[in-house]
């Protein structure tokens, strides 16, 4: 196990430097109009000198070393049409710490509420509260984020009387969205916890302990319960490390001055220092998860290995 | 033969038995012989000529009876039929079954319908004023938009376009996710390849493909398809291989590896249907998770334009008008056909997905 992840973790610089490239590569497509917020009104002269400050006439190839060279020397660059001039490294340290404090209270209280939501509908499973549950989970589903987003903003600002914009002072300010975060999350950790574990408690195994008279609550805890979650559990670490990407619409509704939707606004911009240093950003951090979530998964689940033990094919 | 070798004691041991066997079966006959008189007369005149058969007569083959073979060990058990049959069981799940259906059914029927409206026309009323934001009424049943457009013609076209676009990408997905999951779980040298492959497009932004599929391309119906396909078949892979890994090493496979069964009999025998209940919800998932995708493309501003409608542009509209109470039925009608859509996905996939486990048939 332990080569198996030292292994893993060198072919990810492979992976790492794969994808910068390849983005960097892609980026270099994008139309030049896109560079230039008023191209109409400039003459191809003004155009060409422009491309040449930024530096984008040269070689691919030597676009790609500097690239690289400054990354060696940990600059990310400064920002050129998001907010000229500033540094990547300042814009990130304001907007990531309140991304990831949202979306990391979101996510523990999704975990907190929905799995013990998905536990409950299984053991009532055809019940009563397998069915106020799946009706909860099947709106959820059902209705665009987007528009319950909406509604939830709607009927807590005039219901509720809770504040509309958001303040990083002002705790009151941070239910709403961090609610609206939670609800997608719980019903998906609902949902799929129900069906490993109504899967599950169908095996052999299950009805054999049924049948020797175990307690059905220790049954569910101590035995369906670590067996289903086994495959929640490899989306855990990425969940938590992928907070950091910020919600989009949620922090678009409540002006939140976070991540969401920068990565999206500077690819439409071309802003191509913030979107480098953004993919490679996220794809360190989601494939960090991806390790953690197969090591987890291993120590939740003994009999998975990634070594060569148990016959190599 | 001085050496004793364990090939020699295997053979001696199975001329043993056979000898042992055919002791057996000889007085077995030697017994039946004496019975069969009494006990078979009527039956089968054969059984009766056999006391006086002669002993090689009694050592041919028997006929093989296909009528009576079938008899005994034929059972009415298909799996597939198994698994409709407690489908259907499911009153909820057929009627959300046959609801499909008919949207299915009219949104495609609907053009052809009398009186329909196109969904790019604009209505004018006499003063050569566009009727705009019109609320539902008897000429427009779902009133018209901001443009004066007929909503009722936008939404059964949006409907249209966003199941087919949604239907194609699940489809690919599904093909390409089920396939490289199953390889990447299974096959222990491709895990590299693929854990890498994964990461790097996994990686890639989807806006940045969509912004240069939407430059190199038209935008179009198609460019959505190709891009929501390239990005899609990803979360599927991960979830097959997450289930792959979990039951690659059982006690079972191991002993059909070590049967030497070939890869593509185990995945296809042992590990496909162990897990097809879970593929099956994930499927039903798949279809309105590419639209709920495409709305999220035309909240970015990548999606179709405007004179294309589609479910991901219609809520989009109708998300600006919110904050006007009487506008909201433009935000309302298209998320409730779109809601309609992903609860009979959903829990037609979460009934198949149970019928399908043989262990709930009854």
């Amino acid at each position: 196990m332990g080569s198996y992840i030292v292994k893993r973790v060198l072919r990810s610089f492979v992976t790492l430097f794969l994808v910068c490239t390849i983005v960097f590569c892609l980026l270099r497509l994008m139309p030049v109009e896109g560079y230039f917020p008023n191209f109409d009104k400039m003459t191809p002269e003004q155009v060409q000198h422009q491309l040449e400050i930024k530096g984008l006439t040269d070689p691919l190839p030597t676009q790609l070393g500097r690239f690289y060279n400054n990354l060696l020397h940990g600059d990310l660059g400064n920002s050129s049409r998001y907010r000229p001039g500033i540094a990547i490294t300042e814009i990130l340290a304001d907007k990531v710490p309140l991304s990831m404090l949202l979306g990391t209270i979101s996510l523990v209280i999704s975990l907190v509420l929905g799995l013990p939501l998905g536990r409950l509908m299984t053991r009532y499973k055809g019940r009563i509260p397998d069915h106020i549950g799946t009706a909860f989970i099947v709106v959820i589903q059902a209705v665009p984020a987007v528009v319950y987003y909406l509604f939830i903003q709607m009927y807590g600002t005039s219901l509720m009387g809770l504040p509309l914009l958001f303040s990083r002072d002002n705790l009151a300010t941070y239910i709403l969205p961090v609610f609206s975060l939670s609800l997608g999350n719980i019903a998906y950790y609902a949902m799929w916890l129900r069906r490993y574990m109504v899967d599950e408690s169908n095996k052999d195994y299950v009805k054999l302990a049924v049948a020797k008279g175990v307690n059905s609550k220790e049954l569910m805890r101590k035995q369906i319960f670590r067996n289903a979650v086994v495959p929640l559990v490899q989306y855990i670490p990425t969940s938590f490390v992928l907070t950091v990407v910020g919600s989009i619409y949620v922090e678009s509704l409540y002006s939140i001055p976070g991540m969401g939707g920068l990565l999206v606004k500077c690819i439409q911009s071309q802003d191509n220092t913030i979107v480098q240093a953004l993919v490679l950003i996220y794809s360190a951090l989601s494939i960090i998860g991806l390790i953690l979530g197969d090591i987890l998964m291993t120590f939740v689940d003994p009999r998975i290995t990634f070594g060569k033990k148990g016959g190599s094919r | 033969m001085n050496k004793f070798s364990p090939k020699d004691h295997l053979a001696k041991g199975l001329e043993d038995s056979v000898s042992q066997t055919i002791k057996e079966t000889a007085d077995k006959l030697e017994e039946a012989k004496g019975m069969d008189c009494c006990s078979n007369t009527e039956e089968e005149p054969k059984t009766v000529n056999r006391a006086s058969m002669s002993e090689e007569e009694l050592f041919t083959f028997a006929e093989h009876d296909m009528k009576e073979s079938e008899r005994m060990g034929y059972t009415e058990y298909s799996y597939w039929r198994s698994t409709f049959r407690t489908f259907f069981h499911n009153k909820v799940a057929v009627f959300f079954l046959v609801l499909m259906c008919i949207l299915l059914l009219f949104t495609f029927i609907q053009p052809l319908l009398p009186n329909q409206a196109d969904p790019n026309q604009i209505f004018f009323d006499e003063n050569g004023m566009a009727r705009a934001n019109l609320q539902p009424c008897s000429e427009f049943w779902f009133g018209t938009n901001s443009a004066g457009q007929d909503l009722w013609a936008r939404i059964w076209g949006g409907t249209r376009r966003s199941l087919i676009i949604g239907i194609c990408a699940a489809i690919a997905e599904v093909i390409i996710g089920v396939t490289i999951g199953l390889l990447w779980g299974y096959v222990r040298k491709l895990d590299f390849f693929f854990t890498e492959l994964w990461n790097v497009f996994d990686n890639v932004p989807q806006t940045i493909v969509l912004v240069l599929l939407a430059y190199i391309m038209k935008r179009s119906m198609f460019t959505l398809i190709f891009a929501m396909s390239i990005t899609g078949w990803l979360s599927m892979a991960l979830f097959i291989r997450n289930q792959v890994l979990m039951i690659r090493d059982r006690d079972y496979n191991l002993a059909s590896r070590c049967l030497g069964t070939p890869i593509y009999r185990i995945i296809m025998k042992n590990l496909l249907p162990y897990i097809v209940s879970v593929i099956m919800l994930r499927m039903a998932l798949t279809i309105p998770g590419a639209i709920g995708n495409e709305v999220f493309i035309t909240y970015i501003g990548l999606g179709l334009p405007p004179s294309a409608p589609s479910l991901g542009n219609l809520v989009n509209a109708g998300r600006a008008l919110m904050m006007s109470p009487e506008l909201r039925y433009q935000l309302i009608f298209p998320t409730i056909v779109l809601s309609i859509i992903t609860i009979s996905f959903y829990v037609i996939g979460n009934t198949f997905s149970d019928s399908a486990d043989p262990r709930n048939h009854h």
